[in-house]
């Protein structure tokens, strides 16, 4: 479905307001860990997709998770997860880009063993 | 004395609008009326219009002007008698501080809405009904503002409210709610917020607020609900009036129709939330629980209405059943979110008492003890360590309702649920099914909403860091945002109750 718009070609006006241009050569990234909803929603951030994934595991997701209980005791090399919606293997060597992550792509997280307080 | 015979009101009425109104004869009417056909909606007969009030101006003016200086002597006399020092508990005053930022533009923005409804609808009856309630809305922007203003003398965090509510992140749910209604045609403004919100979620938003202030010893607020009270029925009755004009008019126009209360039935909810989380959370004295209001005002009520208007086809909203399993939630999953956003936020939050604990125990049996209470007792635990649980990052927001996404799969209340969707070969994500569907029947409308988290990345929100954004917000850092305990605000509060004690022992 489209708009029922007054002026014609309504459509051509129209200008996206988050595209990847806008960000100043980051893009953006979504990244939630699973059965941890102290933290509400995931979370986001303006990064450049040429970071390796282990910097992005290291420097971003972890420091940001940092205040749960639980986080001191995550094993990344047994961590699983997700990348806009299929399971996923992250080569931790190639950047964000080479393991698929475009703008606006969302990472999901799983660590095993550990799921919170009732998932909190 | 022959003379001319006093007209009845009804007859000063029908002057007043049938009487004049004029068909254009310099211009054509289209185009003296260039917004009422776009939208699809064909009205075969304006002057099958029920006025739902017949209310000239003059018995307007005079009626108001009645319940103003009663509203201005008890706002008057609250003030002279220390009544802020009267309430259930300084934790009140933030009930108050989300009220104005985040309801009272939006009355504003209710004005601007009617006003132009009242310029661009054909009939005369409509025009007026519609004119009229713009002005109530402007009033009861101005009575709330004076109404609170008394509370800005103490507390924090009430004073920038328009400031805020076009800038801070969480007002930007509000904001862009109306400015979507206000954007849209005006036979879509009447349905969404003559119908959606001031006829069928109504209660949800005032009920809960007056009757709050009311359990909270909040005298003045009270008295504004009561003044509001006969306006807000005769905008309940525009509202239904508007949706069965709609429908009588043309078999066609209810496919458009039911599109919308769709729509805005979801919006409304999401909007919402809000109210559940001040009613569950931040009334010290809770009148009911939101699962409880929810149940009266939508269930009941809500579906009685539907039950009415199913003669015309119209059907129950889309996902309402998701709606009423989300009321078992959703105060929880919102106050979770206020509560690690807290340093961002214009007003305090708290982690519950044992005996509010018990509370929602009770009033959510299906889902505290097994959801909630583990984090809300890890939390406590963790402020009692020293180590106070923040949410550092910034939050995913869902593209229609702006909200954090922090609400739950249906079923499955310890997954996030996630949606997205791709337009232009772009990725937008979505808290729901219900906000996907209404980005995806107007794509070209809401690619260009104004996220908050995106535009602080973009850059546009007075810098990169978290108190360059706070400034730009024009927040008083430690006085405005944070915990209620270690506050000013509990400070005062404190002080005032020390004070009592001397004077009574």
């Amino acid at each position: 479905m489209s708009v029922v718009a007054l002026a014609p070609g309504y459509e051509s006006k129209v200008e996206i307001r988050d595209l990847e241009k806008n960000f100043h050569g980051n893009s953006l990234v979504f990244v939630h860990w699973e059965e941890h909803l102290s933290f509400c929603s995931a979370i986001a951030f303006p990064l450049p997709l040429g970071m390796p994934f282990g910097a992005f595991v290291s420097e971003v997701v972890a420091p940001h998770y940092a205040a749960h209980p639980d986080a001191a005791n995550v094993d990344w090399s047994k961590a699983l997860w997700s990348i806009d919606g299929e399971r996923k293997s992250p080569d931790f060597s190639a950047s964000l880009a080479a393991n698929g992550l475009h703008h606006k792509s969302l990472v999901r997280f799983w660590t095993p063993g550990l799921s919170g307080v009732a998932f909190s | 004395m022959s003379g001319t015979k006093k007209l009845g009101l009804r007859q000063r009425y029908e002057y007043l609008t049938r009487g004049l109104d004029w068909e254009t004869s310099y211009q054509p009417m289209d185009k003296v009326f260039p917004y009422d056909s776009f939208e699809g909606i064909k009205i075969k007969d304006w002057s099958a219009w029920e006025d739902p009030f017949r209310l000239t101006m003059d018995s307007y003016w005079k009626f108001q002007a009645e319940k103003e200086r009663k509203l201005y002597a008890v706002i008057d006399a609250f003030a002279q008698n220390n009544g802020q020092t009267g309430i259930s508990d300084g934790r009140y005053a933030n009930v108050l501080k989300l009220f104005l930022t985040g309801i009272s533009p939006e009355e504003y923005q209710a004005h601007r809405g009617f006003a132009f409804a009242g310029r661009h609808l054909r009939g005369a009856g409509t025009r007026v009904a519609a004119q009229m309630q713009s002005i109530d809305e402007l009033r009861h922007l101005q009575t709330q503002v004076h109404t609170i203003s008394h509370y800005n003398k103490y507390f924090d965090g009430i004073g920038e409210f328009p400031h805020m509510h076009d800038r801070v992140w969480y007002l930007s749910v509000p904001k862009s709610f109306f400015d979507d209604a206000r954007s849209a045609g005006p036979f879509e403004f009447m349905i969404a917020i003559g119908f959606a919100f001031e006829y069928l979620l109504t209660n949800l938003l005032f009920v809960p607020f007056m009757s709050g202030a009311a359990y909270n010893g909040d005298m003045s607020t009270v008295t504004f609900g009561f003044s509001a009270q006969s306006d807000e029925s005769r905008h309940m009755t525009l509202g239904i009036e508007v949706i069965k004009f709609l429908l009588e008019q043309h078999p066609d126009n209810l496919p458009i129709v039911q599109k919308w209360v769709d729509k805005w039935f979801w919006r409304g909810h999401r909007l919402l939330g809000l109210v559940a989380m001040m009613m569950d959370y931040m009334l010290p004295k809770k009148v009911m629980s939101w699962k409880e209001a929810w149940d009266i005002y939508f269930v009941e009520a809500g579906g009685a209405l539907f039950q009415d208007l199913g003669r015309y086809g119209l059907k129950m909203p889309k996902y309402a059943d998701i709606a009423t399993a989300e009321a078992e939630h959703i105060s929880h999953q919102n106050w979770a979110v206020f509560y690690q956003y807290t340093h961002a936020a214009a007003f305090h939050t708290w982690m519950p008492d044992a005996e509010h604990l018990d509370w929602l125990s009770e009033k959510y049996p299906n889902t505290f003890d097994k959801y909630y209470r583990p984090r809300w007792e890890m939390w406590a635990k963790m402020e009692k360590e020293g180590k106070r649980f923040y949410n550092n990052a910034l939050p995913q927001l869902c593209q229609t309702c702006q909200i954090p996404m922090a609400y739950t799969e249906p079923g499955n209340p310890t997954e996030i649920c996630f949606r997205s969707t791709q337009y232009k070969g772009e990725t937008y994500h979505f808290c729901s099914d219900g906000c996907k569907d209404i980005f995806c029947d107007e794509p070209e409308k809401f690619s260009q909403a104004w996220l908050p988290v995106h535009q602080i990345f973009q850059g546009n929100c007075g810098g990169a860091t978290v108190p360059d954004v706070l400034r730009w917000y024009n927040m008083n850092v430690g006085a405005d945002n944070m915990d209620y305990v270690g506050s000013p605000d509990e400070k005062l509060w404190n002080e005032w109750h020390a004070e009592k004690l001397r004077q009574a022992s």
